[in-house]
């Protein structure tokens, strides 16, 4: 929503010229359309200007150029996000970390990195791979997506069943704050000190500030790996798998699940060695100490047969593990051999509810006339229906918005949530109150309004909008506690 | 924030034509951003519209009539190398190659470009690659410039700095012209040594012929060596895969027409290609004759017999005697065998097979040296990055040579090694093999 007069864009435009340089601000029309959306197109917003800084300086100069000229800005990193969460929803500035790609320090003995926001993912875990380590979580975007981006979404991954997410790795963050302030946000040691500030900052969705750098820990890579494929004729043998496998006390690093439409698109797109007939497949991987690997091995072996698995194999060597796991990596980028455009969902669900939801997922779905494709954490409960839809055709967008509400509607009534790792950004925040009160929303508005109180990092974001039940707007209200007189503003 | 169904269309005054095609190309792309960290252009600039997904956007966009072909949508659209890296990791399948083909066609269409550019295309396009005997020609004058210490002159007299920057990138990537023996035709028919296996036609190429006459020769022998029996058709010219990637369709349907012609009449069972780019191209015959009824079932017929020199090679074991080539060499993967024909075990099998020979892997094998057909002529800037990135990587593996299996990507790998005062050989794979056989 480009709005500015043509005189103010011109001198904004010289403003940002004269932090980043002439070369690394975009302001034509052409230009800024390439950055209207992220990994969601359901969405599109134009910005005025992209800037590419390539300092924390330049950042820190950037929001307080922004800040002063009350411009809304937002930071964007590989925009591969699945929520719109980068998206620049007021228009403003997009501060992109795409030349911010380096990694400052590795700290073998300490077992951690100091890495810049626009580093990709993967390309951290490549670096320090030759000296046995790795970053964990690994999102399956990870071969393009960015830590900060990471960061701002608190992203996870198929390992994260037995590693967590990026919260669990992060140890401190150099944050430029909404004022332009440069912060250290935690250290380089485990346990803060003070509040667990970057606790709060990880999964802010880029609302709280923008990271500058990260220490993030690395792990060794484990003595041994087993992955094992197994394969079901039904879906709910599959769900039934997952459950009997946790309950044998077994901890798999990954246990995913993916079902027949996906599993065609990714052969279509790889040929990863997933049966084209099997109606879902797991993918379970244990890792650690090589003693004792192969007992669990026969125990997920075993639980997987008794569910009634079809065919339950290992990979034999690195290489068909690496093909299976690029077959799940690129499921959702494969749904384009199915179809033009999909949309993932993100719910979260108790492990033990698999099949009840699965099955109103494919009656939702079915119900509007659509098609989904699942693919996801089972082990987690971390759910990814992906609805399959034709932009093309009148009203198809709005029946899968329609999906899309009420699956997550499912979640939440069996007592989950509505995002397990992509975020709320724009596409999920009117369904906030499925989970949350009008109290725990006017709370976590509050925690926003003490990092961000002129709400211009990244506007419009996470909170519901006023047409739905809860009403969120600037400025102050009194929380529903200091009403009552139990706590007081300070 | 403006949702998808309430932005306006601009109703353009020129719809493209030459995109018209492009709709089901760009609407597999699902916007998922896989491919940018693979993009040798993001990586160096970190701009989404110097990016696959940026791109197949601005194509899009063009086709739906939402922009204009502006300055800058021609200028990102002109800086991709056209390397199909992205394609190789992109789980939709979008048919990248074609997008930016018809992208970089309607460019030239709708802006030829001033004088002297159009000259100097059409005099490489139209009036050189297409005819062997003036090429041929035109490469003895160069040779008399570069043996006669006229060059020498021309270079320490500073003229290049008059020159426009492409004459002088020109000028800079010339290779050393072989002596004129090496240049002369080979034999239209060289019959296999020992069990035959194939009748397999050989394409020459039009500057592969000229500048490295001694790889097709190595070919010739390593191919007779593996059962081959080698047709050479003299009717054959150049493939017509410069112009396609330059925007010269009609041109490069004629090529394209003349190739079948002349391998169709030698009754060939495989056409081999020992360059990257003609093999790629030669692939997609098909797709750029679908729509001429007299050649479209013949175009399918002659793609379907393509194939890369190492791709036929590698279908058996290498036939004995190979003697010890001792050295540890790295292989640099060229883009139009890696990504454009999905090529990467074969070549390192195949090296594998000589003895002597330690093969290393090179860091970012398969990304573009920066070559990329008459790219490092027309965006000197960005192929000189890609260059010394390229350098760097091959320098970092201690290897004494790097191998590969394109004339492009030899010249300007050689030419970046030299500039960093590096003392590695760049070498064909069929010269590497062809020395084995040479010395058993």
């Amino acid at each position: 929503m480009a709005t500015l007069t043509e005189s103010r864009k011109q001198s904004l435009r010289r403003a940002l010229e004269a932090i980043v340089g002439k070369s690394a601000v975009l302001s034509d029309r052409e230009e800024l359309m390439v950055y209207e959306s992220d990994g969601l197109t359901l969405f599109r917003a134009l910005a005025d200007f992209v800037a590419f800084p390539t300092s924390t300086e330049q950042v820190s100069a950037l929001v307080k150029l922004a800040s002063q000229e009350g411009l809304p800005f937002v930071a964007r990193g590989a925009g591969t996000g699945l929520s719109g969460g980068c998206l620049p929803s007021e228009g403003g500035l997009v501060i992109a970390l795409s030349r911010m790609t380096r990694i400052l320090e590795v700290d073998y003995d300490n077992h951690l990195a100091v890495v810049e926001p626009g580093l990709v993912n993967l390309h951290l875990s490549w670096a320090v791979g030759p000296r046995g380590f790795y970053y964990a979580p690994d999102p399956s975007s990870q071969q393009a997506c960015t830590i900060g981006g990471n960061i701002a979404n608190n992203s996870g991954g198929p390992h994260t069943l037995k590693y967590g997410v990026t919260t669990n790795h992060v140890l401190g963050l150099e944050v430029v704050l909404p004022d332009g302030e440069v912060v250290w946000l935690g250290a380089k040691t485990r346990e803060p000190q003070g509040y667990d500030l970057t606790g709060i900052f990880v999964g802010s969705e880029g609302t709280f500030g923008i990271a500058t750098k990260i220490v993030v820990r690395l792990l060794r890579k484990p003595q041994a790996v087993k992955t094992v494929l197994a394969v079901f004729d039904e879906i709910n043998r599959a769900s039934e798998a997952v459950s009997a496998i946790i309950a044998r006390g077994l901890v798999p690093a990954a246990l995913e699940m993916i079902d027949q439409v996906t599993i065609q698109a990714v052969e279509d797109a790889f040929g990863c060695g997933y049966p084209r007939d099997a109606a879902a497949a797991l993918l379970i991987e244990l890792d650690g100490l090589a003693a004792g690997m192969e007992a669990q091995a026969a125990g997920v072996v075993a639980a997987c047969m008794e569910a009634g698995a079809r065919e339950v194999r290992t990979a034999k060597d690195e290489a068909e593990r690496q093909l299976l796991w690029k077959g799940r990596k690129s499921a959702f980028g494969s749904y384009g051999r199915v179809s033009p455009a999909y949309m993932v969902m993100d719910g979260v669900i108790p492990r033990t509810k698999l099949p009840y939801v699965l099955r109103r997922v494919n009656e939702i779905v079915a119900a509007h006339g659509l098609r989904v494709g699942n693919v996801f954490h089972a082990g987690d409960g971390n759910l990814h229906p992906n609805i399959l839809y034709d932009p093309r055709r009148p009203g198809e967008e709005a029946r899968v918005v329609q999906a899309g509400a009420e699956i997550l509607k499912v979640c939440a009534e069996v007592g989950g949530s509505i995002s397990g790792e992509h975020g709320i950004g724009l596409e999920k925040m009117d369904y906030m109150p499925f989970i949350f009160s009008p109290a725990d929303l006017a709370t976590m508005h509050r925690v926003k309004e003490a990092f961000n109180p002129r709400g211009l990092c990244n506007p419009g974001k996470i909170f519901p909008t006023k047409k739905s039940c809860v009403e969120v707007g600037p400025g102050y209200r009194p929380h529903p506690i200091e009403e009552k007189g139990l706590a007081q503003r300070f | 924030m403006a949702h998808a169904s309430t932005l306006e269309r601009l109703d353009s005054p020129h719809r493209l034509t030459m995109l018209e095609g492009v709709d089901e190309g760009v609407n597999k792309c699902i916007h998922c951003g896989l491919c940018l960290a693979y993009c040798p252009t993001y990586s160096e600039l970190g701009t989404e519209m110097d990016s696959p997904r940026g791109r197949i956007y601005l194509i899009k966009s063009l086709a739906e009539g939402r922009i204009a072909l502006t300055d800058s949508v021609v200028e990102h659209l002109s800086l991709c190398l056209d390397c199909r890296a992205c394609e190789t990791v992109c789980p939709s399948g979008v048919p990248y190659g074609q997008l930016i083909e018809a992208a970089k066609a309607e460019i030239e269409r709708q802006r030829p470009g001033g004088p002297l550019r159009r000259l100097v295309r059409w005099v490489n396009l139209d009036l050189l690659l297409p005819r062997p005997r003036l090429l041929a020609l035109a490469a003895s004058a160069l040779r008399f410039y570069q043996r006669s210490g006229l060059q020498q002159l021309v270079r320490a007299t500073g003229l290049l700095r008059i020159l426009p920057g492409t004459l002088s990138a020109w000028e800079a990537l010339l290779p050393d012209l072989p002596p004129a023996h090496e240049r002369e035709p080979l034999a239209e028919v060289i019959p296999a040594d020992g069990a035959r296996r194939a009748r397999v036609g050989l394409l020459t190429g039009c500057v592969q012929a000229v500048v490295f006459g001694a790889h097709n020769r190595a070919t010739v022998r390593v191919l007779t060596r593996n059962g081959a029996e080698v047709h050479v058709p003299r009717a054959q010219g150049c493939c017509g895969a410069l112009h396609a990637h330059a925007g010269e369709h009609a041109r490069a349907q004629e090529l394209a027409r003349r190739t079948i012609d002349a391998f169709e009449a030698a009754s060939v069972e495989v056409v081999v290609v020992n360059t990257s780019g003609c093999g790629a191209h030669m692939k997609a015959y098909w797709h750029l004759l679908k729509d001429d009824p007299a050649y479209a079932e013949r175009a399918r017929a002659l793609s379907l017999k393509v194939q890369d020199i190492a791709e036929f090679l590698a279908r058996e074991p290498l036939r004995g005697p190979l003697a010890p080539v001792p050295m540890t060499a790295t292989y640099h993967d060229p883009c139009h065998v890696v990504h454009g024909q999905k090529i990467r075990t074969q070549p390192r099998r195949l090296l594998s097979q000589i003895p002597g020979l330690t093969l290393v892997e090179l860091n970012e094998a398969d990304w573009c040296c920066g070559s990329a057909g008459l790219y490092n002529l027309t965006q000197p800037e960005m192929a000189t990055r890609l260059q010394e990135r390229k350098g760097r990587n091959i320098l970092a593996t201690g290897a004494e040579a790097v191998v590969t299996a394109n004339p492009g990507c030899i010249i300007q790998i050689a030419q970046g090694l030299r500039a960093q005062g590096a003392a590695v050989k760049v070498l064909h794979l069929v010269e590497v093999l062809d020395a084995a056989y040479r010395r058993a």
